[in-house]
């Protein structure tokens, strides 16, 4: 299966670790991978700043890299949701095929490949973040607010890998207040919000905060780094590579 | 009231100083939608009736003026007066007008937001005439001349000692009691007087039935009960989203609020009243204000199907941490948010940005609406109106600039990622608001584009 792999910029730049991760577990499970390399953003920034009618450039980049993919994978909930929302292109019947044929990682794994077993181990105390994006508008999994029968694509991924031990909060699904520009333009409650989150890790005594979202982990990663502490954040993908 | 007005996030920071009461405060909204889970999880069929809720109300929406001439006719036979209000002044007067005409000095008032979104307590303050809020919390912070934080719970930004200290200056209770019975009788027998002692008794209106042509009337604390029946003239104040077509419908609304509101299965008064009784002269005033242009827009039409339950409020953890006055509306919050810039955008641009768009708004919404979209869609009209000034402006046309350029992008990733190695306190400063309480991230030797070129390209 032929799959366009699309890496958040900010993970280009940043977690370079997390695309390789990712490229060479869809690798694993027979996907045969392209990195379409003059791919940018997605242009979730500006949109979720307003202004996503300065947008048309970057979405018309995006089309242009990635047209021609029946599987375009994306390590990031928030930005396969931006694609899926707000994708539009000069070209619109392009600008749909690939809205329409973007996926989150997790959900490709399990819902497309239908993965039912992952040789992966990682011995270690971890705990969950769920990034809202993914959760509650592309439905990775339950959330508490519904009544609904509890899931989780992530946990399923999860639960094969060897000795890892899950553990979730007390508030199992709270933002983490990084909400792209809002972590500076809304500084204080945003770093409020996500010592909350790390304190509630912190009490069930992990090693590591794992989620599916690099920009939720950066925002947590630097409130760790900033108390000192020895927790590392770790994106699902490179878990479930993990030998 | 005239103080001016601060942003969102910078009322926010202040609030957030006191990091003991901001922790409370956090705790105590979350404790009440815990509540809302439990409650909403103990009826499998929760979710159908969010949605009957939302057909409903989008229903009734889309044949509004039937309803409302409906509801009026019915109204007015039933012995009831009904007024018309286009703007919040024109709802003041006539207000004014029917308690003058009754020589009225002393006016009883049971929770009603739209009357604080029309300023009606300063108007009439402003006429001799003295008015009392009779719900508990709103009786607390009208004593100390704040506005509502809350829409449900009105004063849920104090602790006991703030009331306490209240008590004591307003009502002369004793100096540090802060036992909650104390202080309530305290309220309660100043307020009890009231009661007998008003000559007109003001409510709100959770639900209008176009087919009786009566209200009906939500509280814990019966006070909108008890002002009615000890007075001559009740007058009911509605923004006109409140309608509902049929008596039956109720079933599916007040198995929805209180649960969505407090997590109680129903309000300990859920009051009917359909005409005055005999004697009472009952007025029915019906307001706009602004509410038609919302109806006008398509993307916010919606955001009228609010039935008040502030549930959105204790789920969105921006407001747990921030409080009501920081929105600088009288109905703050996420609904709040997309409520207010309908009525003024200048003054409420920075509202919409008060949110992370988690996204558990609409989640536990009652009436579904779509609040976190309706944020995003509000931030894309602020922004082409100008409200968010030149210089962000110029920031996201750079930003959009670099993204629609791989060359570009590419070259600035590269050189901010040396920069950040060689002089991390380019980066690493107090002017960089993601530093303030956060560590960078680490900049890599090379990004994923160039290892892949080198590993998997050559």
């Amino acid at each position: 299966m032929k799959v366009g792999l699309f890496i958040p910029c900010y993970v280009d730049q940043f977690y370079p670790q997390v695309a390789i991760a990712t490229l060479q577990l869809l690798e694993k499970f027979g996907c045969t991978v392209e990195f379409p390399l003059n791919q940018t953003c997605c242009g979730q920034p500006m949109a979720n700043a307003g202004f996503a009618y300065l947008t048309k450039g970057c979405d018309n980049n995006f089309i242009k890299n990635f047209t021609g993919y029946e599987y375009i994978v994306c390590p990031s909930g928030s930005c396969v949701l931006h694609v899926k929302e707000h994708l539009h292109g000069d070209n619109e019947p392009a600008s749909a095929a690939v809205r329409n044929n973007v996926y989150e990682l997790t959900e490709f794994l399990t819902d497309v490949l239908k993965v039912e077993t992952i040789n992966a181990s990682f011995p270690h105390r971890v705990g969950m973040h769920t990034s809202c994006h993914g959760q509650r508008m592309l439905h990775l999994s339950s959330m508490s607010e519904k009544v609904e029968k509890p899931f989780s694509k992530a946990e399923q991924l999860l639960s094969h890998v060897k000795g890892l031990e899950l553990l979730k909060t007390k508030r199992v699904d709270e933002c983490c207040g990084f909400g792209g520009t809002f972590c500076v333009t809304e500084e204080a409650v945003s770093v409020s919000m996500g010592q909350d989150r790390v304190d509630e890790h912190l009490d069930n005594n992990i090693e590591y905060i794992v989620g599916g979202d690099m920009s939720c982990l950066m925002h947590l990663e630097g409130i760790l780094k900033r108390k000192k502490s020895s927790v590392k954040v770790k994106h699902i993908a490179e878990i479930l590579n993990a030998q | 009231m005239n103080k001016t007005i601060e942003e969102h996030s910078k009322a926010a920071s202040v609030f957030l100083e006191d990091a003991e009461r901001a922790k409370w405060h956090d705790e105590t909204l979350w404790f009440v939608r815990a509540k809302r889970d439990k409650a909403a999880h103990t009826l499998p069929e929760w979710e159908g009736l969010r949605e009957a809720a939302s057909k409903i109300k989008e229903h009734t929406l889309s044949k509004l003026d039937d309803y409302l001439l409906e509801f009026e006719a019915k109204a007015q036979a039933n012995g009831i007066t009904v007024h018309w209000a286009d703007d919040a002044e024109e709802h003041n007067k006539i207000i004014t007008h029917i308690i003058k005409k009754h020589n009225a000095k002393s006016v009883v008032k049971s929770k009603s937001m739209l009357t604080e979104e029309c300023q009606l307590n300063h108007y009439l303050r402003d006429r001799n005439i003295s008015v009392v809020d009779t719900d508990l919390g709103e009786y607390i912070v009208q004593l100390r001349e704040e506005q509502p934080s809350h829409i449900v719970l009105p004063a849920i930004h104090l602790k006991k000692e703030d009331v306490s200290d209240t008590f004591y200056k307003h009502l002369q209770t004793e100096k540090g009691n802060k036992d909650e019975v104390y202080l309530t009788r305290a309220a309660r027998t100043v307020l009890r007087n009231k009661f007998i002692t008003a000559d007109v008794a003001i409510t709100g209106v959770n639900f209008a039935i176009a087919e009786t042509g009566g209200i009906v009337i939500c509280t814990n604390e019966g006070n909108a009960d008890l002002g009615v029946h000890a007075n001559k003239v009740h007058i009911a104040c509605m923004g006109f989203e409140k309608i509902i077509p049929k008596a039956e419908h109720l079933s599916v609304f007040l198995r929805l609020l209180a649960r969505s509101a407090t997590g109680q299965p129903i309000t300990t008064y859920s009051s009917h009243f359909h005409r005055p009784k005999e004697g009472q002269e009952m007025h029915i005033v019906i307001v706009n204000n602004g509410r038609t242009a919302q109806l006008g827009r398509e993307e916010f039409r919606s955001s009228l199907k609010c039935i008040r339950c502030a549930a959105c409020f204790n789920t969105c953890p921006v407001y747990r941490r921030s409080g009501g006055h920081s929105y600088h509306n009288s109905v703050a919050g996420p609904i709040g948010s997309i409520l207010a810039p309908n009525l003024d955008m200048r003054k409420n641009a920075d509202l919409p940005f008060a949110s992370t768009l988690c996204g558990s708004c609409t989640n536990v919404c009652p009436v579904k609406i779509n609040i976190h979209e309706q944020l995003w869609s509000w931030r894309q009209i602020l922004m082409k109106e100008g409200y968010g000034g030149a210089a962000k402006k110029a920031s996201m046309q750079a930003m959009a600039a670099v993204f629609s350029n791989s060359t570009v992008f590419k070259m600035s990733g590269k050189m901010g990622r040396k920069f950040m190695s060689w002089i991390p306190g380019l980066v690493n400063n107090k002017f960089n608001p993601w530093y303030k309480q956060r560590d960078m991230p680490e900049p890599p030797k090379e990004s994923f584009n160039e290892w892949y070129r080198k590993n998997r390209k050559a």
